[in-house]
């Protein structure tokens, strides 16, 4: 069944370039020799590291339990030898702990058994087994998945949405998985819906997408109802796509489960299922290699910690004018100044642009034609905060209660900053500013 | 494979491509339409004034830039030629040279590039240079010269054309109807408002046709939005309907009231003039009444036959107060916060 969906205030309609890849289905990548496997690759405390330099692991081995309430088990995606346990450069930018393995190439696998008869299950069990493979939000927000299935008694959950609405300019990583393991989110949206104890369960496509939406009708029968959503950046975000499919509205500062409802992205359905029926920990995942600067754009199944250096090599190289690259889609993704950084559980594309592809970063002063007012979804006030912050007014911020509803709850989704006339550099002065508040509350605290 | 670096930049890595300069300058396009008109209306005369406002406010823009030691190129980016352009429309096709000069001084320098030049000013540097020049010269600003096609047309709108040494000269529509509204209202043709080319003010202000051509433009592009200017026209014609049921001898129309005088281009391309204007719907709507009611106070019972200058330079020292109070809801929360919006 599909159903219209509600369209959000704001929103952008920026060149999306999926063609580049939509059609190419993902090809699994050999191990490379050198794993890189950074023990936070999820929202919340890093994991507690398990082995030690020298020992021996196999492929799907927990090498890091969770460091706490909200954290994830990290797992090592093919055998061999822990060369070493330190900092590396991470894919946002920040040095983190991380495990490295240098291959054997026997590729020996250590599942976790199979859970026989699930749908029979305590839920307890299915949860557990979630945490214990290390299941985290792979659109992105990486927000570990046993979590989420345990929402807090005092705000229940009546309505679970997937997320397949791939917003992202570029990137296809997720709408290959919803054509090719389409069977597989049928399975976890059904072992969802016997964890949770929830009946309604919506997928969410954009329109552009009509090939995933057709697949995923039929193999989720009755279990969900498939919505096509409108074509809009950023209908993936997760107040956007619940407003969108419920009409609910989540209030500024809470999190969907204060409306009844949790957003699960398709490839992470289709891990708690690997997770369940297999015994399958997440150990890979779908990347979409694009852009000008690359020589073969298309879709690959990649071990986590892989370096993008190794998966680019596999995937054919960067052009000869490549001159940027960007962990993510081009308007959240982050620009590395390196592909020495490993492909974490969250990444789901590398995206490669050539100098004339890249935006021209000069910026002016806010000539107030409001165009940034009119592009954001939270229809919130980037202009004067821009301006603020531009000057250094944090107490002015404080002031005039800017900050607790307008900076707080902006996800700096760039829509104002993409259509500002003048190129100023919103969403930096955003996270300039959110940097500043964490630092007074730390030196406070 | 050895790993290789790339350049870096911040989020998002792409753009629409707009620019602030291909906006000014699109403003800047819509307005040819009805400089046209006026050229063909009062000849060259409309043709040096328009061009000689428009090349001394680049000038002064690059004067103030070089004084304040700013790259001067910045006086290109169309800003400056914009407000030049839109102050010669405001002006009468026979004004003398020395007043454009003093003109495009008092926009650029006193009421823009004094409160820190672009995105700045909190009042529209071509109309605070108009109320200026009207204020020091009013003779020269209310000397309107005789249009083409109306050359040996003795009786125009029940008045005598005035003959000088070596112009011609007449009164405004709105001038007619204000003094003279019994003789004046009946001879004074709507279709004549409309397409301008017979019809004496200011350059920019003749043709109705020729200034909504240029503003649909605008409003398909999205450059502006609906709400000022309806809002605008829309409280005119309320305004002017009810006078002329109270007194139809003594207040014209509300179709004369649209189609005279500066209300078309005053509605589409002054009060929408982004740095000046509010940036909310709502505050939008609240402006363009306002500028709505003073014009038309102002047209009735006040000192000047036509309003539209003061109403939107008054409207727009309103506008800060309008961006605090009228925030909209932001997404999901139901009561808006108390005090969310204000200008630095």
């Amino acid at each position: 069944m599909t159903t219209h969906a509600n369209p959000f205030p704001g929103g952008i309609h920026p060149g999306y370039h999926k063609d580049l890849t939509s059609g190419c289905e993902a090809v699994s990548m050999p191990v490379p020799k050198i794993l890189v496997i950074p023990l936070s690759q999820h929202l919340g405390a890093p994991a507690k590291v398990l082995v030690k330099k020298g020992d021996l692991v196999k492929a799907g081995q927990m090498i890091a339990e969770p460091g706490g309430f909200i954290s994830a088990a990290v797992h090592a995606s093919s055998s061999g030898k822990v060369t070493a346990i330190g900092p590396v450069e991470l894919p946002n930018g920040s040095m983190g702990e991380a495990v490295t393995i240098e291959t054997d190439g026997a590729h020996e696998w250590e599942k976790m058994e199979p859970i026989q008869n699930p749908f029979a299950a305590d839920p307890k069990v299915l949860v557990e087994r979630v945490k214990a493979a290390g299941i985290v939000g792979m659109g992105g927000a990486t927000f570990p998945t046993h979590v989420k299935l345990t929402p807090p008694a005092d705000s229940p959950v009546d309505w679970v949405m997937l997320n397949g609405a791939e917003c992202e300019p570029y990137l296809t990583a997720d709408h290959r998985v919803m054509l090719e393991r389409a069977d597989r989110i049928a399975i976890g949206v059904k072992l969802i819906r016997h964890i949770m104890g929830v009946s309604k369960v919506s997928i969410g496509i954009e329109g552009n997408k009509a090939d995933a939406i057709e697949v995923l009708k039929k193999a989720a029968g009755d279990l969900a109802e498939v919505v096509e959503l409108p074509v809009k950046y950023p209908q993936g975000s997760e107040k956007q796509l619940i407003f969108a499919i419920t009409g609910r509205r989540v209030p500024p500062k809470k999190l969907p489960s204060a409306v009844g409802v949790t957003v699960f992205n398709v490839a992470t359905v289709a891990a708690i299922a690997d997770a369940v029926i297999d015994g399958m920990p997440l150990v890979e995942r779908v990347v979409t290699v694009t852009g000008s600067g690359v020589n073969k754009p298309g879709n690959f199944r990649v071990p986590v910690g892989t370096r993008v250096m190794d998966l680019m090599e596999f995937a054919g190289g960067y052009g000869d004018d490549a001159e940027q690259m960007i962990l993510g889609g081009p308007m959240m993704g982050r620009a590395a100044a390196s592909d020495n950084v490993p492909i974490i559980k969250g990444i789901g594309g590398v995206l490669v642009l050539t100098a004339a592809d890249m935006k021209n970063t000069d910026f002016g002063v806010c000539i107030r034609c409001g165009r940034c007012l009119r592009a954001c979804p939270n229809a919130q006030n980037p202009m004067l905060l821009g301006q603020l912050i531009e000057k250094g007014l944090f107490s002015r911020i404080d002031e005039e209660k800017l900050r607790e509803i307008v900076l707080d709850d902006c996800f700096e989704c760039g829509s104002c900053t993409f259509v500002c006339p003048n190129r100023r550099p919103l969403v930096q002065f955003f996270q300039m500013a959110k940097g500043y508040y964490r630092s007074q509350q730390k030196r406070k605290g | 494979m050895e790993p290789r670096t790339f350049t870096v930049a911040y989020a998002p890595h792409v753009h629409d491509g707009s620019s602030a300069t291909r906006i000014m300058w699109t403003v800047f396009l819509t307005l040819l339409p009805a400089a046209a008109v006026s050229v063909y209306a009062f000849g060259l005369d409309a043709l040096r004034v328009l061009a000689l406002t428009t090349a001394l406010c680049v000038g002064m823009e690059a004067l103030a830039l070089v004084m304040m030691k700013r790259d001067p190129r910045a006086c290109l980016d169309g800003s400056a030629a914009l407000t030049g352009f839109l102050l010669g429309l405001t002006l009468p096709a026979g004004i003398s040279n020395g007043i454009l000069v003093v003109g495009a001084f008092v926009a650029i320098i006193v009421a823009k590039q004094v409160f820190g030049g672009l995105g700045h000013n909190p009042f529209n540097p071509a109309l605070t240079s108009r109320v200026f020049l009207l204020i020091a010269f009013p003779k020269q600003l209310t000397t309107w010269p005789v249009p083409r096609g109306l050359q040996d047309i003795q009786e125009f709108m029940g008045l005598a054309v005035t003959r000088t040494n070596d112009a011609v000269t007449s009164a405004t529509p709105l001038a007619a109807i204000k003094e003279h509204a019994q003789r004046a209202m009946p001879n004074i043709q709507l279709n004549d408002l409309f397409f301008g080319v017979h019809t004496p003010g200011s350059i920019g202000e003749i043709s109705a046709l020729a200034l909504l051509v240029g503003a649909a433009f605008l409003l398909y592009k999205r450059i502006i939005t609906w709400h000022i200017p309806a809002a605008t026209l829309l409280t005119v014609a309320v305004f002017g309907a009810l006078t002329h049921l109270v007194n139809p001898a003594r207040y014209a129309d509300p179709f004369f009231h649209l189609f005279a005088g500066g209300l078309f281009i005053g509605a589409f391309f002054m009060a929408t003039d982004f740095v000046t204007a509010p940036v909310w719907p709502m505050g939008k709507i609240i402006y363009g009444v306002g500028i709505g009611l003073l014009t038309m106070l102002i047209r009735l019972w006040g000192g000047y036959p036509e309003g539209i200058s003061f109403a939107i330079l008054l409207m727009n020292a309103v506008t800060p107060l309008l961006d605090r109070y009228t925030v909209p809801t932001p997404f999901g929360s139901r009561a808006a916060p108390k005090k969310t919006g204000g200008e630095s």
